[in-house]
């Protein structure tokens, strides 16, 4: 699964994740691929494709998978691959009903293969990968088009390097101008794959700063764009990343209407919000969370440990944000029953998440500020007290994942956390005074890709912890498969304290809970980015802490 | 000429494979693929489905001899084991598939049955065909690459 060889031309080296529970079409398969100069990684159960996908996002050109797989619908694995890792994939069966073909069409599916299958048809599959990036590089604007396209068709290096030169000209590009701290982590991260938007917390504030500016009934993507003056930035890109707000906001909203908790939640945590915390730290978010009922993304367990370490530093709001966050994550998978992949993602990812679920309810910004009726859409803790501190940040831990998603290929790398661990508290420190009612704001949007990051986060917190799941043998692959178990503390580490940070950030920010503004939340959201990633080493003990992160 | 007689054998035993409607198009597809890397992928390719595929049977025997049978647990073994079949291209196995599927839509319970006697035994007619080919091959050695070429 290494990078396709650095003299090769496109498509030669395309990396193909084949995922089909028949042993003897995966062989083929491989096989047919190998023989189109493919590099190809097979993969026996859809869940372990999917951790594999997360552990490795960047790692993948396309995926082809059986639409029966006995461990997950093939239907959901398509929507959730191209949900979180908006990769191109191809679906695969016996059967060539109309009626199945289309099902996968409209998952997602950018073509739909009939078995028995022949290698010519697999040669082809790389346009996939082609269409897919000549899309993103004409999305952004401001950039020489043709000449990544050149790039992209002349690729003498490796493909991996052709891309994330391609996509890290253009990223940082974009990112200079917008990015601070953040800035490290674009153009560190060898994963930007792709030459496409990725929305950093800078220039996600940026956003929501244009977005408040404008009003948020008024807002169009033009003016979004205009407002921003990011250099880069095409229209489209805001139109989608304001479409994904819009919906987080009102699935927040439903989620919120649906759990009756924000106003009730409001009251009733306030005054708790600062014991909360505290209490929160020592008692094991996990169990309350377990109420939620496996929302495992948001990963209640960091908050135990974070609000260890954060209790010295009274830190007491982190636990809120990673409850939230896990309420947040807890509300939106329970608003998108529709989404089977986040459920099944939840159930996959353990045990121990589940009970960070229980947070679910909480409301987000009810507790330290009179968070305004939006923010109150973050549902309430059904649960003790515990919950109504998550309840606080539930929108922050949307954020976090969407940035996840963005920073899913993002370094995560250490550097991020050791530097800037330390000056986030403090700058969070002095956003205290930023009404939350930005924060559920933000968490709106996050949650459409809390929603689809949500197993992201786990799969991340995921491969730190679970480790044993992807050395299963289920996995007809080759050794890089194998040697995927040792690699992924590592991935799922480096995620995790994107995800850690997230939260931390978030804590601070609440602790001083009055009135932070959207925008300031949002950014000190992202710096907490950074901080997060102490927690994450610690997968092993705290396996939820990495979901929690994005709390 | 023993070799050449063997190489005419194979020959003659995969033509007659396929005007019998026992293999189709997907075989030929494995044999493109059997290259020096993997010598026997063909043959390898047919052990590995008839794994799977005999086992898928008795899956589905089982499930047929409970009254009444559990027909969504029918359907979606028997669609794993078209899937399977269909990877070598076992076209009367794969017709027959079809079939059983139809009386499972049905619920007829008697046509599934027929359906699957019909089924096993196509799988084991082709199996036994397929062994005999490829004990052919062996003894043909190299040549068996060039049999397929002129086929």
């Amino acid at each position: 699964m290494e990078n396709p060889s650095r003299t090769e031309p496109f498509p030669v080296g395309l990396r193909v994740l084949v995922v089909d529970d028949d042993p003897t079409w995966l062989k083929i398969l491989e096989k047919m691929l190998r023989k189109c100069s493919y590099d190809v990684t097979t993969c026996g159960l859809a869940t372990v494709a999917l951790s594999l996908l997360r552990e490795r996002r960047e790692k993948f050109d396309i995926v082809i998978s059986d639409v029966n797989m006995p461990d997950m619908d093939g239907f959901k694995l398509l929507e959730q691959v191209g949900l979180e890792m908006d990769l191109p994939v191809i679906m695969m069966s016996v059967d060539g009903e109309t009626s199945r073909v289309m099902k996968g069409v409209q998952h997602g599916a950018c073509d739909y293969l009939l078995k028995p299958i022949r290698m010519k048809e697999l040669r082809n599959i790389w346009q996939h990968v082609y269409r897919k990036k000549i899309h993103e590089v004409r999305e952004i604007e401001g950039h020489d088009i043709s000449e990544d396209m050149l790039q992209f068709r002349n690729c003498s290096e490796d493909f991996d390097d052709r891309q994330s030169s391609g996509g890290a000209d253009l990223s940082s590009v974009r990112k200079r101008k917008d990015l601070d701290t953040s800035d490290q982590e674009v153009n560190d991260s060898a994963a930007v794959k792709k030459a496409r938007v990725v929305w950093s917390v800078d220039l996600h504030q940026k956003f929501v700063n244009a977005v408040n500016q404008i009003g948020f009934d008024k807002v169009g993507p033009k003016k979004i764009l205009d407002l921003m003056n990011v250099r880069g930035l095409t229209r489209e890109n805001v139109a989608s990343h304001l479409q994904k707000y819009r919906l987080y906001l009102s699935r927040l909203q439903k989620q919120h209407e649906g759990k009756n908790c924000g106003a009730n939640m409001q009251s009733d945590f306030s005054p708790k919000a600062p014991q909360a915390n505290f209490g929160l730290q020592n008692s094991t978010p996990v169990n309350q969370a377990n109420t939620a009922g496996g929302y495992v993304p948001v990963g209640i367990h960091p908050t135990v440990p974070i609000t260890q370490k954060f209790q010295a530093q009274n830190r007491t709001p982190v636990h809120v944000d990673n409850e939230k966050s896990t309420v947040a994550l807890h509300i939106k998978d329970q608003k998108e029953a529709a989404r089977p992949d986040i459920s099944n993602s939840r159930k996959l990812n353990s045990t121990p998440l589940g009970g960070v679920l229980s947070f679910k309810s909480t409301a987000t910004n009810v507790e330290y500020k009179p968070v305004e009726p939006s923010t109150s859409k973050h549902q309430n803790l059904t649960g003790g007290i515990p919950i109504s501190q998550f309840m606080q940040y539930p929108k922050h831990d949307h954020e976090p994942y969407s940035l996840l998603e963005d920073y899913s290929h993002l370094p995560l790398s250490s550097q991020l956390h050791q530097t800037q661990r330390e000056p986030t508290f403090t700058d969070y420190k002095s956003h205290n005074n930023k009404t939350i009612m930005p924060v559920t704001c933000t968490i709106d949007s996050v949650s459409v890709q809390v929603e689809r990051g949500i197993v992201n986060p786990q799969e991340v917190n995921r491969s730190g912890s679970w480790l044993p799941p992807i050395r299963e043998p289920s996995m007809k692959t080759d050794t890089d498969l194998i040697s995927l178990p040792q690699d992924m503390p590592l991935c799922s580490l480096q995620n995790i304290s994107c995800f850690e940070n997230v939260g931390l950030n978030s804590m601070d920010i609440f602790q001083y809970d009055d009135s932070m503004s959207l925008t300031e939340f949002q950014s000190n959201w992202y710096e907490g980015l950074e901080f997060n990633t102490d927690y994450l080493y610690e997968p092993l003990e705290y396996p939820i802490i990495d979901d929690c992160l994005f709390a | 000429m023993e070799y050449s007689h063997l190489q005419r054998q194979a020959a003659y035993m995969k033509k007659s494979l396929f005007d019998q409607g026992y293999l189709n198009e997907q075989f030929y597809q494995l044999e493109e693929l059997q290259d020096e890397d993997s010598p026997n992928f063909v043959e390898d390719m047919v052990t590995s489905c008839f794994r799977d595929s005999t086992r898928l049977l008795s899956n589905i025997e089982q499930v047929l001899e409970k009254c009444p049978p559990d027909f969504g647990k029918l359907d979606t073994y028997m669609h794993k084991f078209k899937g399977n079949t269909s990877s070598i291209g076992a076209s009367r196995v794969m017709n027959e598939c079809t079939q059983f599927r139809e009386c499972c839509d049905e619920e007829n319970i008697e046509g599934c049955l027929k359906s699957f006697q019909k089924m096993k035994r196509e799988h084991a007619v082709l199996r036994q065909k397929l062994e005999s080919y490829f004990q052919l091959l062996r003894q043909d050695g190299p040549v068996e690459r060039a049999a397929r070429a002129s086929n």
